[in-house]
C-alpha cells in the first residue's frame, strides 16, 4: 500500500487510542479522589507531568486544579494532545485515507469527532464527567470494533492495529507509572485500605479489575504490576500489546518469527523477548519507575523505526539502493 | 404561520416548473411523489430533511465555514424535493449529449493534429490561437483509442420555452458526481415507496462504469488504476476519495508518484509499484512541472514524457480544456455539422462572439439585457448579468470587451426553470440547472441522472455552490422496464 496511506492509517488508529487513554487517565484520577477526598497527595499534578508538557500547562493554566487539568486534557484546542485535538488529528488522517478505510469506520470517526467537538463547547467533561468519559471510551471501542469488522485484515488494517497497540502499550505503562508514584508515597501505606482502593481504581481505569481478580484474586502491588505489564492475555497489558504489534508487523513485512528485515522489527522483537523472559521480581528490584522509563524509551525507538522503515519519503536514488541492499 | 408542507398552495408563478405544468397539475413523473408528500403527517417532511442533514454530516460531506480552529462545519445544502426528468426529455438529453461528446472529442483530436476545422474555415485560426487553454505541448499526442475526453459533465438548462439548452461543456475535471450518488442514497432511505413507484432509473453503476472506462485505456488485463488528487485542501477532495473508494483503487497525491525507468510508479510500503492509468483530478497546468507550470508542487516531474511514450494513460487527456473556452463553445453546433454531418440535437444557448464585429456591435448596444462572460472563467466569476448591473459595471465591461474582444461572449438572460424547495415551512420555486455525466470508453454512456444545482436565494440565477447554491436528487423516469435493470 501507499506509504502515505499506511502512515495516515497508523496515526489515525494511534490518535483514537490516545483519546481513549486520556479519558481513562482522567477517569481513574476522578475516581481516586472520590475514594479518598481528604488525601493530601496531589492527584492532578502527576497527570500533567506525564504529558511532558508542564511548561505549556503552567503558562496557560497555572495551578494544577482538577478543573484546569480536565480542561487542559479534554477540550483545549490549543493543546495538541487534548482529547479534542487528537480527535481532530485522527479525523484529518482519516480524511486523507477515507478511500482506504470503510465508510462505516469513517462515519464513526466523524460522529466521534462531532461528539467531542460539541461537548468541548458545553464543558461536558467538567459538568458530567462520568458521561463524558464513558462516551469517549465507547466511541473509541465502537471505532475499533468497526475497523475490525468492516476492514479487510490486510496491510491497511495491520498498520491500524500496529498503531493502536503501540500507543496502548505506552499508555498502560504511563498509567501504572504515575499511579505507582502517587499511590506509594511511603512504604507505610502499602497494604492499607486506601492502597487497596487506589489499586483497584488503577485496574478499573484500564478495565482490568475483573480480569485481574480472575487471575490473582487478592490485591497486591506486585501482582498488579505483573498483570499490567506481563500478562499475555489481558488486552491492555504491555506484553499483550507488543505481541499483537509484532504479529501485525510480520504480517506487513512477511518476515519469519525470530528474524528481522528492518530496524523496527529488530527493536520490537528484542523488546518483546525482554518482556517474555523477565518477571515482576526483577522489575521491582530494579525499580518500577526506572523500568517503565526504559520501556518507554524503547517503545519510542520502535516508533521511530516504524517511521523510517515504512513511511519516510526518501529520494528515489536512495530508496533504490536500499531496495537493492535488501534484495 | 402554520407550517404547510403540502403543495396545495404552491405557486409556480410565471416560470417553467419541472414538477408542475402550466395548469398547476403535477407532471406525469412527479405525481406519485407529490401525492406522497401531500399525504405526510404535518412536520414529517421537516423531520426527514433533518435526518438527511444529519446523515450528510455523519458522512463528512461538509465544508468548514470559518477557520479550522473553530471547527464549525456545514453540509452542502441539500433540498429534499427531488427534480424529476420525464422519460421523453431524457431521451433527447441522452442522444444530444452522445452526439455532442463525440463531436467534441473529434474536435480536440483535430485541434492537436491536422486542424481540418480551420482549413475548412469553420473555426477562425485566431480564435484557436488565442484560446488560453490550448496546450501546444499536446500537439501530435495520440491518446489510447483516440479518446481525449473520458469524463464530462455538461451543464444544461431549461428555458421558459420548455426547451433544454447546453450552457457549458466541462471537459477538464468536472466534479459533482459523488453528490449524485450520495444524494440518491439518502433520498432512497427517505422516500423508499415513492421512489420505487416512480420508476426512477438507478445511478449506482457509475463507479463500475467509470472503472471500466479507465481500464479500457490500458492494454493490461488488470491495470493499476489510481485517482490523483491535489490533496485534502481541494474543495472536491471528498469526491476524489469517494470515487477511489467506490472503485477500489488508490487515491494518490503528486508526492506519492515518481517517474522511474520510463514508467510512473507509486511509493508503497514495499517499494515502487507501476501505475497504468491515472484519473487525474488536477488541472493540466499542474500535472507536470517539467512540461507545464514549473512552480507546481502538486504534479509529477516527467509525467508527460511517460504519457507521450504511451507508458501511462491519463483521463482526461491533457489539452481537453481547449473545448471549455466559452468562445469555442459557440462553435460546437458547427463542429457537430462538420465532423458528424448531423444537426445538433441539443441547441446551444444563443451566443454572441464579441470577436465578430457585428456581434460585438450588438452586444455593446444591449449590455443591459445580456449576460457577458469571459472566455476562461468558471464558478460564476468574471460575469456581467446585464439586467442586474449598474451603469458603471456596464461601462467597465464595454471597455474590457473593446480592449480584448476575443475574450468575451454574451448570451441573452435566460429564465431558468424552477423546482420547489422547502423554505420556512412551505414550498417556493427556485431556479435550477442540470449537470449530467458522460463517460467515453468502449462507447459513450450517459449516467441516467445528474446533479441538479439549485440557486437557494430567492430570485437568484446563480447555482454555483460557492455562491449560495445547493443540490437536489435528480430522478430520471424510466421509459421501459428494461431501463430499470442497468
Amino acid at each position: 500500500m501507499l506509504s502515505r496511506v499506511a502512515e495516515s492509517i497508523y496515526w489515525m488508529a494511534r490518535y483514537i487510542e490516545r483519546a481513549e487513554n486520556l479519558a481513562r487517565f482522567i477517569d481513574v484520577t476522578l475516581n481516586l479522589i472520590l475514594d479518598q477526598p481528604t488525601s493530601q497527595v496531589p492527584q492532578w499534578e502527576p497527570l500533567v507531568n506525564t504529558t511532558g508538557d508542564e511548561e505549556f500547562f503552567k503558562k496557560h493554566y497555572g495551578v494544577a486544579s482538577g478543573e484546569n487539568v480536565i480542561r487542559f486534557l479534554t477540550s483545549d484546542a490549543k493543546y495538541s494532545n487534548s482529547i479534542l485535538s487528537v480527535l481532530r488529528l485522527a479525523r484529518e488522517n482519516g480524511r486523507t485515507v477515507r478511500e482506504s478505510i470503510s465508510s462505516e469506520a469513517w462515519e464513526e470517526l466523524n460522529e466521534f469527532y462531532h461528539y467531542v467537538n460539541a461537548e468541548a463547547k458545553s464543558d461536558t467533561a467538567l459538568n458530567s464527567p462520568s458521561d463524558y468519559f464513558r462516551n469517549v471510551k465507547q466511541h473509541a471501542h465502537l471505532f475499533n470494533g468497526i475497523l475490525d469488522a468492516t476492514l479487510s485484515h490486510d496491510a491497511g488494517w495491520h498498520f491500524a492495529n500496529l498503531g493502536r497497540l503501540m500507543e496502548r502499550a505506552d499508555k498502560t505503562s504511563r498509567i501504572l507509572d504515575v499511579k505507582y508514584f502517587t499511590l506509594l508515597p511511603s512504604a507505610a501505606d502499602v497494604g492499607t485500605t486506601i492502597d487497596d482502593l487506589g489499586w483497584s481504581a488503577v485496574l478499573r481505569s484500564v478495565s482490568g479489575f475483573e480480569m485481574y481478580r480472575r487471575r490473582f484474586r487478592s490485591l497486591r502491588v506486585k501482582k498488579v504490576v505483573d498483570f499490567l505489564i506481563l500478562d499475555r492475555a489481558f488486552p491492555r497489558a504491555v506484553q499483550f500489546c507488543l505481541s499483537g504489534a509484532e504479529w501485525s508487523m510480520r504480517e506487513i513485512t512477511g518476515s519469519q518469527p525470530l528474524t528481522y528485515r528492518n530496524a523496527a522489527e529488530r527493536r520490537l522483537g528484542s523488546l518483546k523477548a525482554e518482556l517474555a523472559y523477565t518477571d515482576v521480581y526483577t522489575i521491582i528490584a530494579r525499580g518500577l519507575h526506572q523500568f517503565i522509563d526504559d520501556l518507554q524509551t524503547k517503545i519510542n525507538s520502535i516508533g521511530e523505526g516504524i517511521h523510517e522503515t515504512f513511511f519516510a519519503i526518501r529520494p528515489v536514488e536512495n530508496t533504490q539502493s536500499q531496495l537493492q541492499k535488501q534484495a | 404561520m402554520q407550517a404547510d408542507h403540502t403543495f396545495h398552495k404552491y405557486d409556480r408563478e410565471q416560470f417553467y416548473d419541472e414538477l408542475f405544468d402550466q395548469n398547476g397539475q403535477p407532471r406525469m413523473g412527479a405525481r406519485v411523489l407529490i401525492n406522497r408528500i401531500n399525504a405526510l403527517p404535518p412536520g414529517e417532511l421537516k423531520q426527514r430533511q433533518s435526518a438527511i442533514d444529519r446523515a450528510l454530516l455523519r458522512m463528512g460531506i461538509t465544508f468548514t465555514v470559518y477557520g479550522n480552529e473553530q471547527g464549525t462545519e456545514k453540509i452542502f445544502p441539500f433540498d429534499i424535493v427531488p427534480r424529476i426528468v420525464e422519460a421523453e426529455d431524457w431521451q433527447v438529453i441522452e442522444a444530444g449529449l452522445k452526439q455532442r461528446i463525440e463531436a467534441l472529442n473529434r474536435f480536440i483530436a483535430d485541434v492537436y493534429h491536422n486542424q481540418e476545422i480551420i482549413q475548412a474555415n469553420i473555426l477562425p485560426r485566431e480564435i484557436l490561437a488565442k484560446a488560453k487553454s490550448y496546450r501546444q505541448q499536446c500537439q501530435g499526442l495520440k491518446p489510447p483509442h483516440g479518446i481525449w475526453c473520458h469524463i464530462t459533465g455538461t451543464d444544461l438548462i431549461r428555458h421558459s420555452d420548455g426547451k433544454i439548452y447546453v450552457l457549458e461543456d466541462n471537459l477538464r475535471c468536472p466534479s459533482g458526481v459523488s453528490y449524485v450518488l450520495q444524494n440518491r442514497m439518502v433520498m432512497k432511505s427517505s422516500f423508499p415507496q415513492a421512489f420505487k413507484d416512480s420508476c426512477v432509473r438507478p445511478v449506482d453503476s457509475y463507479p463500475s462504469r467509470l472503472y471500466d472506462t479507465l481500464s479500457h485505456l490500458s492494454p493490461s488485463q488488470s491495470p493499476t488504476i489510481v485517482v490523483m488528487t491535489p490533496g485534502i485542501y481541494n474543495s472536491a477532495y471528498y469526491e476524489h476519495a469517494f470515487l477511489a473508494q467506490q472503485m477500489g483503487v488508490e487515491l494518490v497525491e503528486g508526492r506519492d508518484l515518481v517517474v522511474k525507468d520510463g514508467y510512473v510508479t507509486m511509493r508503497t510500503t514495499d517499494g515502487f509499484q507501476r501505475v497504468d492509468v491515472i484519473y487525474r483530478r488536477i488541472d493540466d497546468d499542474f500535472i507536470d512541472p517539467q512540461s507545464f507550470r514549473a512552480d507546481s508542487m502538486l504534479g509529477v516531474p516527467g509525467l508527460m514524457e511517460v504519457y507521450r511514450r504511451g507508458n501511462v494513460a491519463l483521463a482526461n487527456a491533457p489539452g481537453t480544456g481547449v473545448a471549455d473556452d466559452k468562445v469555442i463553445y459557440a462553435y460546437v453546433p458547427d463542429m457537430i455539422r462538420f465532423y458528424l454531418g448531423e444537426e445538433p440535437i441539443l441547441p446551444n444557448v444563443p451566443t454572441y462572439v464579441c470577436e465578430r464585429p457585428e456581434d460585438r456591435k450588438y452586444v455593446l448596444a444591449h449590455l443591459d439585457e445580456l449576460v457577458v462572460k469571459a472566455a476562461n472563467e468558471a464558478g460564476g466569476y468574471g460575469m456581467l448579468i446585464g439586467p442586474h448591473s449598474t451603469a458603471e459595471e456596464r461601462d467597465e465591461f464595454a471597455h474590457r470587451i473593446q480592449a480584448d474582444p476575443r475574450n468575451y461572449i454574451a448570451q441573452p438572460t435566460l429564465a431558468l426553470s424552477r423546482v420547489p424547495v422547502m423554505v420556512n415551512g412551505h414550498f417556493e420555486g427556485r431556479h435550477v440547472d442540470l449537470r449530467p455525466y458522460v463517460l467515453y470508453g468502449k462507447e459513450i454512456w450517459v449516467l441516467p441522472g445528474g446533479l441538479t444545482r439549485v440557486a437557494l436565494k430567492k430570485g437568484s440565477l446563480v447555482v454555483n455552490s460557492s455562491q449560495g447554491g445547493g443540490s437536489k436528487d435528480t430522478w430520471v423516469v424510466a421509459a421501459t422496464e428494461s431501463e430499470m435493470d442497468e
